[in-house]
């Protein structure tokens, strides 16, 4: 915990940690969001953020998604590096408009006379038993949009380089966290780094089938990969870590090392992310293929609050293991 | 001058002997007229190069008869000030000071264009070089956006570079001028929200589709000052913007203008209007702006008829030249679209 190269911190210690770094370093670097002052945020991300940078640079707004993405947007036109929070995946769509057709045409449509330093951050609860309206997620929708950059750390050491990227970066980012994860911890340097947008990472190496996972199915991944690892099947996973852009290399290459993939988030099947990485993974490495590719995903359905229920609509290392033996048989 | 009622002040005349002391100089009311008049010309020649000459295509909508509006506001708020502008944003652009040429080349979707043709008539207001941030065409966005730019001027202490956005009648129903608006008012942001009531949201009526008696009522719900203009009279305009932009410097908030006018033509070049009377129109064309200038500076012997005959004829040719520049102008290539889609 105290040496230098082994510390260890949480999720959300990690991302607080890369907040308050860039806001010493720059003070155009501000906060908004609904309950993120005295509250600390929903998930005390922001936890004592105000009491060191004040009203002015972290600022606690109304119920109001619209203004939240707005406001930060047009602070970003006129010389800020704001930093937005939108509490939950859920209600991104009222502010979507501003990110999606503001945000993500100004430097398109201006041809590149404006930039758009504008970092949103959110985070998708599946498994915290919040029901359909508090768990979703959806990051087609924003991968499907060129101009924004969609982020998705999914351990500490991403979390805080990649969000400090993030703020360096000219271009929107949508930094979306997952809920679940807050309270994993993992090795983080105190000192700031930043950690390339646009790049994937191989998490783990192996030689007979590739996992290529998004968010917090990557810490599935790793989990399954340890209990394949007794069977004699060795795991490779790689973390998508950003989808817009996409790191198709990293991919392409990974499929056609083992010549078998499992691909595995957490949105729904049809038309999810799983989709567009299968169709990567056909187009870059089809003559490699030892076996069709497979994905595991959410079922498509709403999310149902019934705890029960929720742990079944939810895959995890269990699946994996089990479509990664039928693959690699 | 300004008649206060409860939280809303009015303003439908500026008598001749407060001018000065308002700022409208003759210098200010001559530039004022040669705006509007390069407006007008622009419109109807746009409006003849998408009817009879095919020369324009996609949408244009036009500032005919609202050219009191963008002329006023931003010679009231001054150079160093920041607008933001909508769909229809032509006379935003020329109002505050972006060549003709330039706009006239967006229209034309040539490379030469103020965004090299990406943008389009409904974003032909971006040039940040002029103090023109962004155009959106999507009603009423870029009230949240406007709030957004005043709040990063007053955190980095550019008092003086006060924000004014333009948008209709139809924009003051959407959630995002709610949303906007209520943000501004609760941390006191330096900002002007223009609505140009044109009364119609295409083919919606304002005066159905706006259930306040007023638009400008509603600034007293969110507890800001609210101004009903004549947009027809580009002094009346004027006065109103200048001591909304004298309480954005002050720190004194966000002021709801409801610059009140007619669109003359259709929503766009290609509406013919079919849904409403054609004598509707008729008082408004005796209300247009530039003749009640005209009337103005002639009548206080500013300038003759004949000056203002010639004033007019050279923007004229102005905008000629304009149209030629954008029709001898080359359309950009594909590769630029791949080049700025991302900052780099």
């Amino acid at each position: 915990m105290t040496s230098k190269a082994g510390r260890e911190i949480t999720y959300a210690e990690a991302l607080r940690e890369a907040l308050s770094q860039e806001m010493r370093r720059d003070q155009n670097v501000i906060l908004m969001g609904e309950d993120i002052g005295a509250y600390g945020g929903g998930f005390k991300v922001t936890k004592g953020l105000l009491e060191e940078f004040g009203p002015e640079r972290v600022k606690d707004t109304p119920i109001s998604e619209a203004a939240i993405v707005g406001l930060a947007l047009g602070a970003a036109l006129g010389g800020l590096r704001p930093v937005a929070e939108i509490m939950y995946m859920d209600f991104l769509p009222i502010g979507t408009e501003q990110l999606v057709c503001q945000a993500a045409k100004m430097h398109f449509t201006s041809a590149g006379q404006l930039a758009v330093p504008l970092v949103v951050r959110t985070q998708y609860s599946l498994g915290r038993i919040h029901a359909s309206q508090h768990s979703q997620f959806f990051p087609v929708w924003f991968m499907n949009t060129p101009g924004l950059k969609v982020v998705l750390p999914s351990t500490p050491h991403d979390a805080k380089g990649l969000l400090m990227a993030s703020i360096r970066e000219d271009n929107p980012v949508l930094f979306i966290e997952a809920g679940l994860l807050y309270r994993t911890k993992g090795p983080v340097p105190e000192q700031p780094y930043s950690t390339e947008i646009g790049k994937a990472e191989v998490k783990r190496i192996g030689d007979d089938v590739s996992i290529i996972a998004v968010s917090r199915m990557v810490i599935e991944a790793l989990k399954a990969a340890e209990d394949l690892e007794e069977e004699g099947i060795s795991v490779e996973v790689v973390d998508i870590r950003t989808l817009n852009p996409l790191d198709r290399q990293t991919v392409v290459e990974s499929v056609r090392k083992t010549g078998r993939a499992v691909v595995a988030a957490d949105d729904s099947k049809t038309g999810g992310v799983t989709a567009e990485i299968v169709t990567t993974i056909v187009e870059g490495a089809f003559d490699y293929l030892d076996a069709p590719p497979a994905r595991v995903a959410s079922p498509d359905l709403p999310i149902p609050f019934s705890p029960p229920l929720e742990r079944e609509y939810m895959a995890g290392a269990e699946d994996l293991v089990s479509t990664a033996r039928k693959v690699v048989s | 001058m300004a008649k206060v009622v409860g939280e809303i002040s009015e303003i439908s005349r500026v008598d001749p002997t407060q001018f000065e002391e308002l700022g409208l100089t003759d210098d200010v009311l001559l530039q004022m007229l040669h705006n509007m008049l390069v407006i007008r010309r622009f419109e109807e020649k746009v409006e003849n190069l998408y009817l009879y000459e095919a020369a324009i295509q996609g949408p244009a909508h036009l500032y005919l008869g609202e050219e009191a509006i963008a002329v006023g506001v931003c010679a009231a708020i001054g150079e160093r000030a920041l607008i933001l502008s909508n769909h229809r944003g032509h006379g935003h652009a020329l109002a505050k000071g972006i060549e003709a040429k330039r706009v006239m080349a967006e229209l034309f979707g040539k490379d030469t264009g103020i965004c090299r043709g990406i943008g389009g008539s409904m974003h032909a207001c971006i040039d940040p070089s002029k103090g023109a941030l962004w155009a959106s065409a999507i009603v009423g966005s870029n009230v949240p956006i406007a709030a957004g730019v005043a709040l990063a001027k007053k955190l980095r202490g550019e008092g003086d570079k006060i924000v004014a956005t333009f948008f209709g009648d139809g924009a003051t129903n959407t959630g995002a001028f709610h949303e906007g608006i209520n943000l501004a008012s609760m941390w006191k942001l330096p900002v002007i929200f223009v609505c140009e009531n044109n009364q119609y949201a295409i083919s919606m009526r304002a005066d159905v589709a706006v259930t306040s008696q007023r638009i400008v009522d509603r600034a007293v719900s969110y507890g800001i000052r609210g101004v009903l203009v004549d947009g027809n009279d580009v002094t009346c305009v004027y006065s109103a913007a200048r001591e909304a932009s004298d309480r954005a410097r002050k720190g004194q908030g966000p002021t709801l203008l409801e610059c009140v006018t007619y669109r003359l033509k259709g929503h766009g070049v290609y509406d013919q209007s079919a849904y409403r009377p054609k004598e509707e129109a008729e008082p408004w064309w005796e209300r247009e702006p530039i003749a009640r200038l005209s009337k103005t500076v002639t009548g206080l012997g500013i300038a003759t008829k004949r000056q203002i005959e010639e004033m007019d004829a050279e923007v004229t040719r102005e905008i000629e030249q304009a149209v030629e520049f954008a029709k001898n102008s080359d359309y950009p290539s594909f590769d630029l679209l791949g080049e700025v889609t991302y900052s780099k």
